[in-house]
């Protein structure tokens, strides 16, 4: 199949045209229709997708599975992945068919939810795999489209405060990076991304409105891609618009969110802002540290004082994502592999982490941490499930999440002491609230009357739950499954920043 | 003057001779009884006009003397006219019939407006575009004002015509100077005029008051005063019919004055014209956010999308007009599907314009809102909507001429306008419980909000081809 990522892209979308088409009302055997639908598609993309990981590479560390077409305005359609985006695509499809299997109970016009989410997988995968500047930003844009409607149509209370918050700060975060881009295609000629990747854009100082600017036009754009993906990722202080999005947006949606769209943030420095702009990375990095140490220590310190359960985990994937600012911007091995492992790894975990939520927000409609206490006593498998992500979200080693910090913290603490010292003291304080959080909600004696019919988990809640502790577990134990993906393009990417760094004029 | 110069113009010609006999015979036999027949006959010869103009191969080059320039940029406006009237005739005949204004000399007046756009985007002297520009204020000023029980359409025809008549005056003056410092009124002489790429400071003096005039029909902030009143008071399909051939028409004109007559001074007038773009895009964007009502914001959002297409103007490059004329095309096909779901609103057999109307409709009218959602992202530009890729040309456009700045404030306007979109959206699918319009509309107006939409989202393919047209247009303009 020489077209795989455009079929991976396409069928989801191509599947939802056809539900909207076909699917008629909204009667119960409508609704299980589409359910059963989406499941099969999200499951066969899947299934496509592990062809990718087959014929992948790991020592070709340049794009593999490449297509190329001509497109309209002297840009052209062109995908394709690398070490670096590889795992990112997998992870879309592997959380999919969960996501769509957690949202199983919605009554809420269910043909519209799974078609949003169909839509919103095509362009999740096609951000990841897209080789041309346009047809990326076009997928990255694209995608706000569903959620903004997830948020909007299926959410809580204040959904459409936080419909709009999500939109309009993403949207102005991006088109600041459009004119970016058209800046990149009128020096370089091109808006292919590998071409671009090789491009040196000038980095002699310059000065603008009597602004002495180090590092010349690629600061300038540096900061332009930088304010689209440093929404996205959030990182502090562009961080406030996660916190309303994922308390409001529906459990189905929050794991898409935290699990998949965070993720294009950090993709992006990855594939844009290092490649492209070293020097302005190197000039820029002292900055970079300090964003996400701050974001590090002072969102677990507002995570602790939380009352919401998914605003705590809302404020601990702000945190976690500090982490992978830090480790892409240490620039070297460690760190970035660090970086994409604590992306898959918050994808699986922060997933789960909002899915435990939603098995009991399903139950008692209250996200309250006041409202719980004492689970265990009713819901043993759910306190297991809930500890065992609660230990793997603070780092516990043998699971994912161990190896992520890990690995980010020794690639900084080879660049900046400081930064990783300030880094570590969040260790500590997610162990606090992530701990704090299970005593609350979980342990302890069972006191409140609402409580005392609550079930336990179903099967199919089970299910949605198993993939992911097998995940969790399996990369904990052996992380060069990973490593050894990502590990030759990393250093490839790795050498070339620094050789463009080296051969940058000395800052002034 | 011989017969090539009349074998250039036989599509203008041929309409008006058309206008002609469909007064004729709309008078001597049953008079409104013919109203509909004329309607679709009308329709009828500006697509098959439309099809002529832009499939066969009509000869091209100048008649009478240099006064009408017949090229490559003349046909795609004239198409993307022609296209946009009838679609709207088409669509309006059904909302005519129900509020009892199925009268004839709408669609005569209509045609005797796009025989006149004609002329202005074919126009190679001063004079022809005067004449060109009265023929088509003067059927727009009496449909603005078509349901004469109705004070407000009466007010917006009024007013249409008061600040018409000024801009008009403003245009005859600048004129005039152009006239007296260059000496002639061709465009070819007055581009010969300017030596060394700048004009005469008395030549530059009448090119200002000139794009005052013609700012004036595009809407562009400080002459869109008349805008919302004008698009709120007139009858819908008439609103409609404003927001999509006068447009691209005088958009055209622009682009002719600009660079037929002015193209040797580029210098002089990007600033300004920059200025005019800057200015509509953030009043557009700002003042729509307050409105309530869907026709006035319509309004504002077409200022916006002015200042948008002039962005590709100022650039004053070949790339820019080319911009520029997808833009206009993309527009026109969005605003007419757009206005084809505002047809279609009623509460108690009366049209309703309140955005609260559209409460929750999605949910009695699925197919209708998701069709008008595609509409609003494409008019926010997000992409993948055709709107992005007319925004991502013009901003392409100002880039490439160093204008980087423009670009900026350009899509921090966009990022304002999103808003009110938006807003539309949300009303749609999760507003407020409350009692919804009705929404009614015959099967062209279906057809056309759908297929708009649908466009709207197939068009990424390939843009439907119009790419090659419109270079070639902007080609036959900047050499």
């Amino acid at each position: 199949m020489g077209n795989l990522l455009s079929i991976l892209t396409f069928l989801p979308i191509v599947a939802a045209a056809v539900m909207a088409l076909v699917l008629r009302g909204d009667s119960p055997a409508t609704r299980k229709n589409a359910l059963w639908a989406a499941l099969i598609v999200t499951s066969v993309t899947f299934l496509l997708s592990l062809k990718l990981l087959t014929g992948f590479d790991a020592s070709n560390t340049g794009f593999q599975f490449v297509e190329e077409r001509h497109w309209i305005m002297g840009l052209n359609y062109k995908m394709g992945v690398d070490g670096i985006s590889i795992l990112f695509v997998l992870l879309t499809t592997f959380l999919m068919p969960l996501t769509i299997l957690s949202a199983w109970k919605v009554e809420m016009r269910v043909k519209d939810y799974m078609i949003a989410f169909l839509v919103l997988e095509g362009l999740m995968i096609g951000v990841f795999t897209a080789l041309d500047l346009v047809l990326f930003y076009l997928f990255f844009e694209a995608g706000l489209i569903p959620m903004f409607l997830i948020i909007g149509i299926w959410g809580g209370k204040d959904r459409i405060y936080a419909a709009f918050k999500f939109f309009l700060y993403t949207f102005l975060g991006s088109v600041l990076m459009l004119v970016a881009m058209i800046a990149m295609y009128r020096m370089a000629g091109t808006t292919d991304i590998p071409t671009l990747m090789t491009f040196k854009f000038p980095s002699e100082s310059l000065s603008l409105w009597g602004f002495h600017i180090v590092g010349g036009v690629q600061t300038l754009l540096w900061f332009a891609f930088f304010a689209s993906f440093a929404v996205k990722m959030p990182m502090w202080p562009v961080h406030t618009w996660l916190p309303d999005a994922h308390v409001q947006a529906p459990t189905a949606g929050s794991v898409v969110l935290a699990a998949v769209l965070l993720k294009m943030g950090g993709y992006g420095f990855l594939r844009f802002s290092l490649p492209m702009f070293p020097v302005a990375s190197m000039h820029l990095t002292p900055f970079i540290f300090t964003l996400s140490a701050i974001a590090i220590v002072y969102t677990s310190l507002v995570a602790l004082a939380q009352t919401d359960m998914k605003k705590l985990i809302a404020y601990s994937s702000v945190a976690h994502m500090g982490y992978v600012t830090m480790g892409i911007f240490a620039a070297n091995q460690q760190g970035i592999d660090g970086a994409i492992f604590q992306m898959l790894s918050h994808g699986f975990i922060s997933g789960a982490l909002f899915l435990c939520v939603g098995v009991i927000y399903d139950r008692m409609h209250t996200r309250e941490i006041d409202a719980y206490g004492g689970l265990v006593n009713r819901m043993p498998a759910y306190a297991l499930i809930f500890m065992f992500f609660t230990m793997a979200n603070v780092g516990l080693p043998g699971t994912s999440g161990f190896i992520g910090e890990f690995l980010t913290l020794m690639g900084a603490f080879q660049v900046n002491t400081w930064v990783a010292m300030f880094a570590t003291t969040g260790v500590i304080l997610s162990a606090a609230y992530a701990l704090w959080l299970l005593a609350r909600v979980v342990m302890g004696q069972l006191t409140k009357d609402s409580l005392r019919a609550i079930t336990d988990m179903s099967a199919r809640e089970k299910l949605v739950m198993a993939p992911l502790v097998a995940m969790t577990l399996l990369l904990g134990v052996y992380p060069s499954l990973v490593t050894d993906r990502i590990g030759p393009s990393v250093a490839a990417l790795v050498q070339t920043y620094h050789a463009a760094v080296a051969a940058a004029p000395a800052s002034e | 003057m011989d017969h090539v110069d009349f074998s250039l113009v036989r599509p203008e010609i041929a309409l008006s001779l058309y206008a002609m006999a469909a007064l004729m015979l709309a008078v001597y036999t049953s008079k409104d009884g013919m109203a509909r027949f004329i309607t679709w006959a009308t329709v009828a010869v500006m697509v098959v006009l439309a099809a002529w103009i832009g499939l066969c191969n009509l000869p091209e080059g100048t008649a009478f003397g240099g006064a009408m320039h017949i090229d490559a940029f003349a046909r795609f406006a004239k198409v993307t006219i022609l296209l946009s009237a009838a679609a709207v005739l088409a669509m309006s005949d059904d909302w005519m019939v129900r509020q009892g204004m199925a009268r004839f000399e709408y669609p005569i007046l209509i045609t005797l407006a796009v025989v006149g756009m004609m002329v202005m985007v074919s126009a190679g002297d001063l004079m022809t575009l005067y004449m060109g520009l009265e023929l088509q204020s003067l059927a727009l000023y009496v449909v603005a004002a078509f349901r004469r029980d109705s004070v407000r359409s009466n007010e917006a025809g009024l007013k249409y015509f008061v600040l018409g008549a000024l801009s008009s005056g403003l245009l005859l003056y600048g004129a005039s100077l152009v006239y007296g410092f260059t000496g002639t009124t061709l465009f070819t002489g007055i581009a010969a005029a300017a030596t060394g790429g700048h004009l005469t400071l008395g030549a530059l003096f009448g090119l200002v008051f000139v794009i005052a005039g013609l700012a004036f029909k595009v809407s562009a902030v400080p002459f869109h005063m008349w805008t919302p009143d004008v698009y709120e008071g007139s009858p819908t399909p008439v609103t409609a019919f404003f927001a999509t051939a006068p447009k691209v028409a005088a958009m055209g004109l622009i682009a002719r004055v600009l660079f037929d007559a002015f193209g040797g001074a580029v210098a002089d007038w990007s600033q300004i014209i920059a200025l005019l773009a800057v200015l509509s895009m953030f009043v557009g964007a700002v003042a729509a956010i307050r409105q309530t009502d869907i026709k006035r914001l319509m309004a504002y959002s077409s200022i916006a999308h002015m200042g948008f297409a002039l962005v590709g103007l100022a650039a004053g490059t070949a790339a820019g007009v080319q911009a520029t004329l997808t833009y206009m095309a993309i527009y026109a096909a969005m605003n007419v599907a757009t206005f084809a779901f505002i047809l279609g609103m009623e509460r108690g057999g009366k049209p309703a314009t309140d955005i609260e109307d559209l409460s929750l409709i999605a949910r009695v009218e699925p197919t209708r809102a998701l069709a008008l959602l595609v509409l609003m992202f494409s008019l926010a530009g997000v992409p993948p909507m055709l709107g992005f890729f007319a925004k991502f040309a013009v901003l392409r456009a100002a880039v490439d001429a160093d204008m980087a700045w423009l670009a900026i404030l350009g899509v921090v306007a966009s990022v304002i306008g999103a808003y009110y979109y938006l807003r539309i959206v949300y009303v749609m699918y999760f507003g407020a419980e409350r009692e919804q319009a009705q929404l009614r509309g015959g099967p062209v107006a279906w057809l056309m909000l759908v297929g708009g939409a649908a466009v709207m989202v197939l068009g990424v393919v390939n843009l439907f081809g119009i790419e090659g047209a419109a270079a070639a247009a902007a080609q036959a303009l900047v050499p």
